[in-house]
Parts: C-alpha cells; sequence; structure tokens
C-alpha cells in the first residue's frame, strides 16, 4: 500500500515530516517497506529558462539554446520541438544521471556544438511514460527550483499490511491510527447523500449463496466520460497508478483513499433492466477488463446480467460493460462479498486487483452507501449526469457485538501500567465505542474479538517501547541437564564425528523422488504436490543419497577427498512415528598420497570410526550380518550391524557402483548409517558414583590361537564364543593374522586371535594355561566349526 | 723396582688416549689383563721381602682399583659419544609430512542452535520436538489461522498428496505447531521424542527444520527455526522482553546491542510484536551493534487466548509468551555468511571456512563461540 504526505494530510491533520510519519507507523505496527523519494532521485535537476532558442548551425532538427540555470547561463543543444525562447522547463547539469536511461552526461560536442547540459522531457525524468518534448513548466518558477518540488513531486510511503487491517488499505485508515498515535488529528469529512431524481431504473438481485450478501447501486445519466482532471491523474499517478478515465479513477481514488473498491458498468451495454451477483455456472466464462478469458464455475462469484456473466464480482470486471469515452449512463455497484471466496477466486484465477485484495481482506461492510455516495459526488462534480435514487439489496455482516471488556487486562497482559482515561481515549480514537465495561468494535475491525485484542490496540498506540523489561519468574534447574538421552546423543555423536574428521553437512529434507526409489523411498503419500524443483520432489528415506551427490557435486568441483556426515531426520511415511533420527556419514576417500607408500584402508577406517562412535553413545554389542544389506550397498562389502535376528541397527559399507554410476558420482564411497531410534538408551543413573577401582595384582598374559576356519563363516564370529569360554578370565580377544594359502587346506582360512588373559586370585599353572586352552577351542569350535591349526 | 707412579701415569694416559671402545679394550687387556704391566707387577710381590711387600701390595691393589674405575669412566664416555654419533647419523627428515588426516567441523547452523540451547538452558528452557510433516490442525487450525484465511497464504505451504479422507499433510511452516503439541494432551500413539501434551507451567525451546517454497539469497525452501514457548499463571509482555533481551545479549556475547519491539500480526499471539536489533548496512553487510538501521530478527508475542483454547488450557488461568526466530538466519548475522543458500549445499571448502572445531560445545563457562 502506497500514500504521499499530501494524500495523508486531506485526512490528518499534522505538521509531521515524512520521517516522522513513517517512524510512527512503524511503531504503531504498519511496517513501512521503503520510501521512494524523488527528490534524491532528481537532486541534481532544476527549473531553467530558455532566454534564445536558435537553430542549430549544422543540424536541421536541433536548437542550441541559451539557458538560464542555476549554474548560471549555459548553451545547450536541444532536439525538442517545443524549445523555444521564454519556455521555463528543467536543466541537467554536466555529471547528472538521466533516470530514464542511466546516462551520465558528458559535456560533448554535438554536430560540432558543445552542448552544458541537457533540458528534459516527462520521460526523461520518469514522471511520465512518455512526452512529446520536454517539460512546460509554469514562467512563474524561479530558475534553480528543484525539480521535485517543480513537478509536485512528493515521497511515496510504501508499506506492508498485515492480513488482519484491511483498512489500512485506505488512507483514511492509516490516519485514523497515526491520530490516535498523536501525529495529528483525524480529518475524515463526512459524506453526504445525493437525493435521486428518479427510481433506480436498474434492479439488483442477489442469488442466496452468500458470496454477495449485499449490493448497493444506483444509475446516473448523462454522464461526460473523459480523462480527469489533473489534480485525480497526479493523485493516481503519484501512488503509481495509471489514469484511465474519470469514471474509473473515481474508483480507484476511492479503493486507495476508503479501502472501498467500487465498480462502475456502462449501463448502455447491460442486458436487460436488471444486475445480479450470483455462484458462477458450469461452462461459463468471462472476458475480464484485463482482456483474458477466465472460467467462472459454481465456486466463483460473478456478476451477470439478461445476457449472462459479465464481471468477476469482487475480483474484476468485465471488458463488455467497461465505461469508455462514449459512455453516457453509469451504473455504480457498491457491494460486499464473503473474504474466503474472493480469496480463492484470486488463488484460483491467478488474479491479484486491487479490488480483490480489499475483498479477501475484508471491507467494511458499512462503507456500501457511504462509498456509492462518495462515488456519485465526484461523478457528478466531474462528468456531470443526473443521479437515481441509491438502492440496496441483501444485508452485509453487522458489525461484531460488544463485549465487556475490564481494563486491568491491559497490565496483566501487556506489563503496561496505564489508567482507565488513557486506555479508554486510545480505544475511541480507533473508533472503538464505549460504554461502561463494554466495548463496541468499529464495523471496519473485524478483526478484533476478544479482550486480548484490544490489550494490543492499546499497547501498540502506547508504544511498545514503554514496556517493562520483567526477569522470567526462577523455575526449577533441571537437575541432570535438559537435553533428553536422545538429544544429548545427538550432541555427542556431532562433536564426536567432526573430532573424527568428518566434516558436518545440512542437506534438504526433500530429494529427487527417483534418487529415493533408489534407496527404498519414493512412497506416493511422500512426494510434495508443490516441490521448489523437480529434483526436490520427494521426502528423504535416506540421508545417504545427498551425501553422497554432495561428494559428487566437490569431485566435480577438484575437490574428491571429502567425509560428510549429517544428523537428521528420514521419513518412511507421513505419520509422526514415521520420521526417525539417523546419523549418517559417507567417506569418498582420495587422500593424499604418502612418501612412505602406505595407503589407507578407507573400509576399515569408516569402520573404526563407526565403531569408536557407537562406544560414544553407549550402543550395545551388537552383531555383524553380512549378505542382507538394502540394494544400494556393494553385497560383498557391506554389512547390517544388528540387535537381534531381526532390528537393524546400522548399515555400513561401500555403496554399489551401480547406484554410483547413476548418480554420477565416482568409485569408491563408504559409508555408513544409524538408526538412532533404534539403540536403547542408556539408563540415567541416580546415583552417579561408580563401582570401586580394583585393579588385579596379578600380571595379564597373552595366548595365540591359529584357527581354520570354514569358508563363508565371518572371522568375527569367534571372538564372541572365546570370550564366552571364560567370562572371568578371558578379558580380551582380537584377530591379528587371517591367511589363506600353502598349509592351509581348501576351503579354510587360517585366521589367528590373541587372546588377552587376566588372572584373578591366583597365578595361573601351566596345567590350568592349558585347560583353558582347551576350552578356548571347544567354545570356538563349537560356535563356528573351526579346528585349532596343527 | 717399576716406578709405580710412573707405571699409573702411563696406564692412564693410555686409557684416555683410548679413541673407541675397541682401543680402550685392548688397553685395559693390556693393563689389567693376564699379561697386563699392572699384573705382571702385582705377581712380582712374591719375591720381595715381606716388609716391601706390606708397603708395596696396597699401593698396587689402590692403583688398579683407580684404573678400573677410570676404565669404567672412559667407557661409559665413549659409549654416550658412539650413540650421540649413531643418533646424529640416524636422522630422520621431520619435514616430511605425517600420514593425512581430516579435519572435521560442525556445521554451523548446528552450532547456532547448541548455542541458543545453551543459552535457554541457563534460563530454564528444556528442548521439545515435534515432527516435520504436520496436519493442517497443528500448523494452522489450532494455531487461529482460520481455514482459507489469506494469512494462511503467507506461508508458501509445501503440501503432500490428500489422503482417503481428502486432508493434506504439510511440512511445517514454523516450528510452532510443537507449541500444540506441548500444550495439547491427545490420545495419538507417539514416538517418545515427539512433546505431548504437557500441564503448565511450561518453559520450552522447540528447535527444528521447517519448509517454505521460496528461495534466494535469504530465503532457502528449508531452514530452522527456534521457537520458544512460556506458559504460567502472571506472565505479560515484560517477561517476553527480557526473555529475548537476554537471549540477544547472550547470543551475540556483547552488551551493545540495541533491540526494539514493533507490532506486528501473527494469527497464534495477541499482542504480537517483531524485535528489531540495531545495525549498520551502509558497507553493503549488515553490521550489529552499531548504525542507526533496524534489522528484523524475531516475531513474538503474548500466546492467542484461541491458541490456549484449541489445547485445552484456560486462558482466563494461564497466559505466556512464544517466539520464533530463523536460526540459519541469526547465524549469518553472527558469523557472516554472504548467501543463506550455502547453507545447505554441503560444499567442502565452505564448511572447511564457516566450520566449528569439535571441542567449540557452546557453554556458558568458556563462552558460546
Amino acid at each position: 500500500m502506497k500514500f504521499t504526505l499530501s494524500w495523508l494530510r486531506e485526512h490528518l491533520d499534522t505538521a509531521a515530516t515524512v520521517d516522522q510519519v513513517v517512524e510512527a507507523m512503524t511503531m504503531a505496527g504498519l511496517e513501512v517497506e521503503h520510501v521512494d523519494d524523488p527528490g534524491a532521485r532528481l537532486a541534481d535537476f532544476s527549473v531553467a529558462r530558455i532566454v534564445e532558442a536558435v537553430q542549430h548551425p549544422n543540424a536541421d532538427r536541433l536548437r542550441v539554446c541559451q539557458v538560464e540555470t542555476v549554474d548560471g547561463r549555459k548553451e545547450i543543444v536541444c532536439g525538442a520541438p517545443n524549445a523555444r525562447a521564454g519556455l521555463t522547463t528543467i536543466y541537467a547539469p554536466i555529471g547528472a544521471c538521466i533516470p530514464a536511461n542511466g546516462v551520465v552526461l558528458e559535456a560533448r560536442p554535438v554536430r560540432g556544438v558543445v552542448s552544458n547540459g541537457m533540458l528534459c522531457s516527462a520521460a526523461e525524468l520518469q514522471t511520465a511514460e512518455e512526452s512529446d518534448g520536454i517539460l512546460e513548466l509554469d514562467g512563474e518558477l524561479a530558475v534553480g527550483t528543484p525539480a521535485a518540488k517543480a513537478l509536485g513531486l512528493e515521497e511515496v510511503i510504501d508499506f506492508e499490511v498485515t492480513p488482519n487491517r484491511p483498512d489500512w488499505l485506505g488512507v483514511d485508515g492509516v490516519a485514523r491510527d497515526l491520530a490516535a498515535a498523536g501525529l495529528g488529528t483525524l480529518r475524515i469529512p463526512a459524506i453526504a447523500p445525493v437525493a435521486g431524481t428518479f427510481p433506480c431504473p436498474v434492479e439488483i438481485r442477489l442469488d442466496d449463496s452468500g458470496a454477495c450478501p449485499a449490493f448497493a447501486g444506483r444509475l446516473i445519466r448523462g454522464v461526460r466520460n473523459g480523462p480527469s482532471p489533473d489534480w485525480l491523474q497526479q493523485k493516481l499517478q503519484s501512488i503509481g497508478l495509471r489514469p484511465i478515465s474519470a469514471l474509473v479513477d473515481i474508483t480507484n481514488l476511492i479503493t486507495f483513499d476508503r479501502a472501498r473498491p467500487l465498480h462502475v458498468y456502462d449501463a448502455g451495454r447491460l442486458a436487460g433492466s436488471w444486475i445480479e451477483a450470483r455462484l458462477g455456472r458450469e461452462g461459463e466464462s468471462v472476458e475480464a477488463l484485463d482482456g483474458k478469458t477466465y472460467a467462472a464455475g459454481p465456486e466463483i462469484c460473478v456478476i451477470g446480467d439478461a445476457s449472462g456473466a459479465l464481471g468477476l464480482g469482487g475480483v474484476m470486471g468485465g471488458a463488455s460493460t467497461g465505461c469508455s469515452e462514449t459512455t453516457t449512463d453509469v451504473f455504480i455497484e457498491s457491494a460486499w462479498f464473503d473474504p474466503i471466496r474472493i480469496a480463492q477466486t484470486g488463488r484460483t484465477l491467478g488474479i491479484a486487483s486491487d479490488a480483490q485484495y480489499r475483498f479477501a481482506r475484508g471491507v467494511d461492510p458499512e462503507s456500501l452507501l457511504p462509498g456509492l455516495e462518495l462515488a456519485t459526488r465526484l461523478i457528478l462534480d466531474i462528468c456531470g449526469g443526473e443521479p437515481s435514487e441509491a438502492i440496496l439489496a441483501g444485508q452485509a455482516p453487522a458489525r461484531p457485538a460488544p463485549f465487556a471488556f475490564d481494563r486491568g487486562y491491559v497490565e496483566a497482559l501487556s506489563g503496561l501500567s496505564l489508567d482507565r482515561g488513557r486506555i479508554d481515549s486510545i480505544l475511541a480514537a480507533l473508533g472503538f465505542g464505549l460504554e461502561g465495561d463494554l466495548v463496541a468494535p468499529p464495523s471496519w475491525r473485524r478483526d478484533v474479538e476478544g479482550r486480548a485484542d484490544l490489550v494490543e490496540e492499546v499497547a501498540r498506540i502506547a508504544g511498545y517501547g514503554a514496556l517493562p523489561s520483567t526477569p522470567l519468574p526462577p523455575a526449577p534447574q533441571a537437575p541432570g541437564g535438559v537435553l533428553t538421552v536422545r538429544q544429548a546423543r545427538m550432541r555427542t555423536a556431532r562433536r564426536a564425528l567432526a573430532a573424527a574428521g568428518y566434516a558436518e553437512a545440512v542437506t534438504w529434507s526433500f530429494m529427487k523422488r527417483e534418487t529415493a526409489e533408489r534407496f527404498g523411498g519414493g512412497a506416493p503419500e511422500l512426494v510434495l504436490s508443490n516441490p521448489i524443483a523437480a529434483d526436490l520432489d520427494c521426502m528423504r528415506p535416506s540421508i545417504l543419497p545427498n551425501l553422497i551427490e554432495a561428494a559428487g557435486r566437490n569431485a566435480r568441483r577438484g575437490f574428491p577427498d571429502a567425509a560428510l556426515f549429517e544428523i537428521g531426520p528420514i521419513y518412511r511415511g507421513d505419520q509422526p512415528g514415521d520420521q526417525s533420527a539417523v546419523i549418517a556419514a559417507v567417506l569418498a576417500p582420495h587422500a593424499p598420497r604418502r612418501w612412505d607408500g602406505r595407503t589407507e584402508d578407507a573400509l576399515f577406517t569408516l569402520k573404526g570410526d563407526l565403531e569408536a562412535l557407537l562406544a560414544e553413545l553407549s550402543a550395545p554389542p551388537l552383531q555383524t550380518v553380512q549378505g542382507a544389506s538394502a540394494p544400494w550397498w556393494s553385497p560383498g562389502r557391506s554389512a547390517r550391524l544388528q540387535m537381534g535376528p531381526k532390528t537393524v541397527a546400522v548399515e555400513f559399507g561401500e555403496i554399489h557402483p551401480a547406484i554410483l554410476k547413476a548418480m554420477d558420482v565416482a568409485e569408491p564411497v563408504y559409508g555408513f548409517e544409524i538408526h538412532l531410534d533404534v539403540l536403547p538408551e542408556p539408563r540415567r543413573r541416580a546415583v552417579k558414583t561408580r563401582p570401586a577401582f580394583q585393579p588385579s595384582p596379578l600380571m595379564p598374559l597373552s595366548r595365540d590361537f591359529a584357527f581354520l576356519l570354514p569358508e563363508g563363516v565371518q572371522a568375527g564370529d569367534l571372538v564372541r564364543p572365546i570370550l564366552a569360554a571364560d567370562k572371568a578370565l578371558i578379558t580380551g580377544a582380537r584377530i591379528f593374522d587371517v591367511y589363506q594359502g600353502g598349509g592351509v587346506p581348501e576351503g579354510f582360512r587360517s585366521v589367528a586371535v590373541e587372546v588377552q588373559v587376566q588372572p584373578q586370585d591366583r597365578t595361573l599353572t601351566d596345567a590350568d594355561i592349558e585347560a583353558l586352552s582347551a576350552r578356548i577351542v571347544a567354545a570356538a569350535e563349537k560356535a563356528t566349526g573351526a579346528r585349532l591349526r596343527g | 723396582m717399576t716406578d709405580i707412579a710412573a707405571l699409573e701415569s702411563d696406564n692412564l694416559a693410555r686409557i684416555d688416549g683410548a679413541a673407541d671402545l675397541a682401543a680402550l679394550d685392548e688397553a685395559r687387556v693390556s693393563i689389567l689383563g693376564k699379561s697386563g704391566n699392572v699384573t705382571l707387577l702385582a705377581r712380582t710381590l712374591g719375591s720381595v721381602s715381606l716388609e716391601e711387600r706390606k708397603t708395596l701390595g696396597p699401593q698396587i691393589n689402590q692403583m688398579r682399583d683407580r684404573l678400573t674405575a677410570r676404565i669404567e669412566a672412559r667407557k661409559a664416555e665413549l659409549e654416550a659419544a658412539e650413540l650421540e654419533a649413531r643418533l646424529i647419523a640416524e636422522r630422520v627428515d621431520l619435514s616430511l609430512p605425517a600420514p593425512p588426516r581430516r579435519r572435521g567441523g560442525v556445521h554451523p547452523t548446528m552450532q547456532v542452535m547448541d548455542e541458543m540451547i545453551a543459552v535457554f538452558a541457563d534460563m530454564g528452557f528444556g528442548v521439545a520436538e515435534g515432527p516435520d510433516i504436520e496436519t493442517d490442525f497443528n500448523n494452522f487450525t489450532a494455531l487461529n489461522f482460520p481455514p482459507k484465511h489469506p494469512a494462511r497464504e503467507m506461508h508458501d505451504t509445501f503440501f503432500l498428496p490428500p489422503d482417503a479422507s481428502g486432508e493434506r499433510k504439510v511440512l511445517r511452516t514454523h516450528t510452532s505447531p510443537v507449541q500444540v503439541r506441548v500444550m495439547h494432551r491427545t490420545n495419538e500413539k507417539l514416538p517418545g521424542w515427539i512433546a505431548s501434551g504437557q500441564e503448565p507451567p511450561i518453559r520450552i525451546i522447540v528447535p527444528g527444520r521447517t519448509f517454505r517454497q521460496d528461495s534466494d539469497q535469504t530465503h532457502t525452501p528449508m531452514f530452522h527455526q527456534i521457537e520458544g514457548l512460556v506458559i504460567d499463571k502472571g506472565i505479560h509482555m515484560g517477561h517476553l522482553k527480557w526473555t529475548l533481551e537476554t537471549f540477544i545479549a547472550r547470543f551475540f556475547e556483547t552488551d551493545r546491542v540495541t533491540t526494539r519491539f514493533r507490532p506486528h500480526h501473527f494469527p497464534f499471539t495477541e499482542p504480537s510484536a517483531e524485535m528489531d536489533v540495531q545495525c549498520d548496512r551502509s558497507g553493503g553487510e549488515v553490521k550489529i551493534g552499531e548504525g542507526a538501521d533496524w534489522l528484523e530478527i524475531l516475531g513474538c508475542g503474548m500466546v492467542h487466548p484461541n491458541v490456549l483454547r484449541n489445547c485445552g488450557l484456560d486462558p482466563d488461568v494461564w497466559q505466556g509468551f512464544a517466539f520464533g526466530c530463523g536460526v540459519d538466519r541469526l547465524g549469518v548475522l553472527k558469523y557472516g555468511m554472504p548467501d543463506l543458500r550455502d547453507m545447505f549445499a554441503a560444499d567442502v571448502r565452505w564448511l572447511a571456512h564457516y566450520g566449528f572445531s569439535a571441542f567449540a560445545a557452546p557453554n556458558s563457562a568458556s563462552g558460546l563461540s
């Protein structure tokens, strides 16, 4: 919404400057977006007078002018046909930038004569769309007067209207709030009804859909429509509107002045003796004033006559009945349309007209007749004619009912200590009716429905600057910290992975559906109806694809070595329980070559990082299951870590080369995904003391065992039975050698395990150790079929 | 009789003159060995008188002890020198690089979230969460957005396809639906991490992902918000103002930041406000804590009585405030990233440049950043 200071002053008696108005608006909740200052834009330009204009010696269409300017007398070459002695116009000095084309003036010869500046047209100053020759100004203007002042250009205040305040879509509504805020005295002249001289010959009919519950109108006969007077044209132009014709300009003026949209029909082009507001019919369409044809089905409110639908009610008039220079009889519509239907129509048809914008937010239901009378007055003044009686069909919604308001609630809710007199004067200034404890919202404030709304009115006008700063009452601090175990685990994982060399990424929750499908997702209920881009249309089933793609993007930029992680949501369905948290990481190893010739075994680097992370997360012991991975993993080089036979806590390994190829990412990429919500949470213990530290005084010892393990059995499966062979004595078991070849029978691998033994209460004898070894070998054999290698 | 003193001095000279351990050993053998000069000398004692033996014997023994000690000392000296020489010869070029190690880091958005959580935890706020895919009821209706109201349009909502009953889930456009989940008791069976129906007093923040159909330098279709909610008896706007002023001062780690509250409109708060921070925009970039300009950083207000009612709380008993601010945006203001879209592009150079050390966990003892 835009307005100028002079327009505001028609409704607000004030000496405030633009800056003061902007500040007062901001602090009253009218968010000023920007102030366009033509004075600043045209600062270099000023009034000048041509003293002499002679034919250019070398060019028929140019004149050489002697010009009296703010910089003294200047010789200026001018091509405008109206450049003549005595003309008062606008001068641009050397160095000025012409708004229309951005050219900076230089002192250059034009066909051999140096032009020391330029005389300007309205188009060059961007004060008109087109112009014929240089500006012709009032001869009384003093040379040197700033151009903006000479042209009557004013600063334009542009502000954002929140959806609750349609009354701010008229300058009078802005003035009312500013008056309440103390910036001046409100001036909204009373509208005197115009008596009709004959009954309105056009009948108004309404259907019972509620789309248009009230419709006022009247006919004016014998008008002369043409360009509107200068004051009206300038007023509309000052806020960027294009003057069309007097009748249309009058409706636009009232739309912006009073937030009251109107429509004028060329009554001579109406068919029959009635006009109606009703819902559209299947197959009906309307050719609107913008020249486009819109389908106007049963969801849309149309205005019709005997010939059918003419216009889109409350949105845009029809081309067939629009007013033109030949219009002599005009029918004025002042109606009230259902805001929700108008909002929907705007969305459905993609129309955002000034009328649609206002009706969608709610026009003052008591403005039908005043708006009609104001339009009548202006039409009679500008276009002449003879008015019929005004008629009103239907009934607009009633204003909100008065309700009780305990003034003490202002302080209770806002903390502002204001006396009743101040509270009531603010409410009265905003148009609220006060009677005892009852408060009656004005008809244009359909947003006010309760006492909290009144507190806001009082507080914003009293000024939020006066709000106290009151410390919150002390709250009992959670003794164990505020984070849940789950939240704390995510935080731990973040810091642990960052410390392990992975860079944290945050990637979109959505991805290409095709990619989602590759990673087990892509269900139809997770495909967005209105994605921001075609490749971001599906909620992600996994974080891995995003990280893999990121590794690919980085590689294409010349940074192929990527270790990335993300902790965030994945979506398996559209129910709250379908969202879960995962910790995902990828490693695309392209580490620099090493001078010692050694290389990183990245798959096991990743496994080590994963295990360290699981330890930080206090994960329980997990079982490594190979050969059952999802299809995006490389079958032989990936595994699941499970709790029991079904619950998958972690998937890790190498990403399938076919998937990488499809995603245009170079091999290899390793990754893991931890399903955080699957890992059981360690209990938070109330007692923080730990069991006493009791180191054994006896030396630990270690023994090596080489097993022949049948092919197909995981080497790692040896560890758990060995540990279980004697839980008191055996403290560790770790594979240190795997060998296949000479000396190892076909179908077997040699797997060597170092077993750590901690004697408990006495030193072990050779016999003890032998017995223990036998138990270890037996346990290994029973669990895996391994034999001790002879 | 040999001159003992001369012999000793001659022997000492040979020990001291031994250039290496082999020469020293040679000297030892020639002095103390089976036919060494001191051994031979001691053997002559058998052929001298008892008188002489009594004086010569101890002299020779003492000399032998001194020579032995001197040999040991020289041996230690030579060994040390030899070790030193070997170590010098075995020099490792330590200018060679160590095995490469990747340097990881924490994403600035997550760092900023941790910072904000640290500040609010100190003020007694817990952390609540809710799902990203929400019902229309929780995202809009319960928050006093009337159905089909233009206020909904301002949210540029992402929709999922309608289900069998015609209802469409949305990607939450703000973290505010978690307000509803925190206050509203339902019988819905939900995973434990999702907030559900808590009795007042309530004091929580809600960090999380939010989504709007918007993309330019300062908007991304996914972004992060932190919502705050305080519900108690007697909470008013003054408490809101103090809480946010305190938060801003701690978050920006300066008391130079000037803030102001400005009326605004949100359907779910009444009265509503936006908070601006003073800033300078003159150099093309925004600088906090100086200048004469204002920058909007968050929206807030007193929880609308309709929202309380929709959540089953009596607005005549309970009142409180809520606020919501953009985490990424606050990160941009504090740490100066020029384009919000880069936040989610996972460019390793950007992550290295704007990321944080794993060990920089924000806390009130060592400071936030």
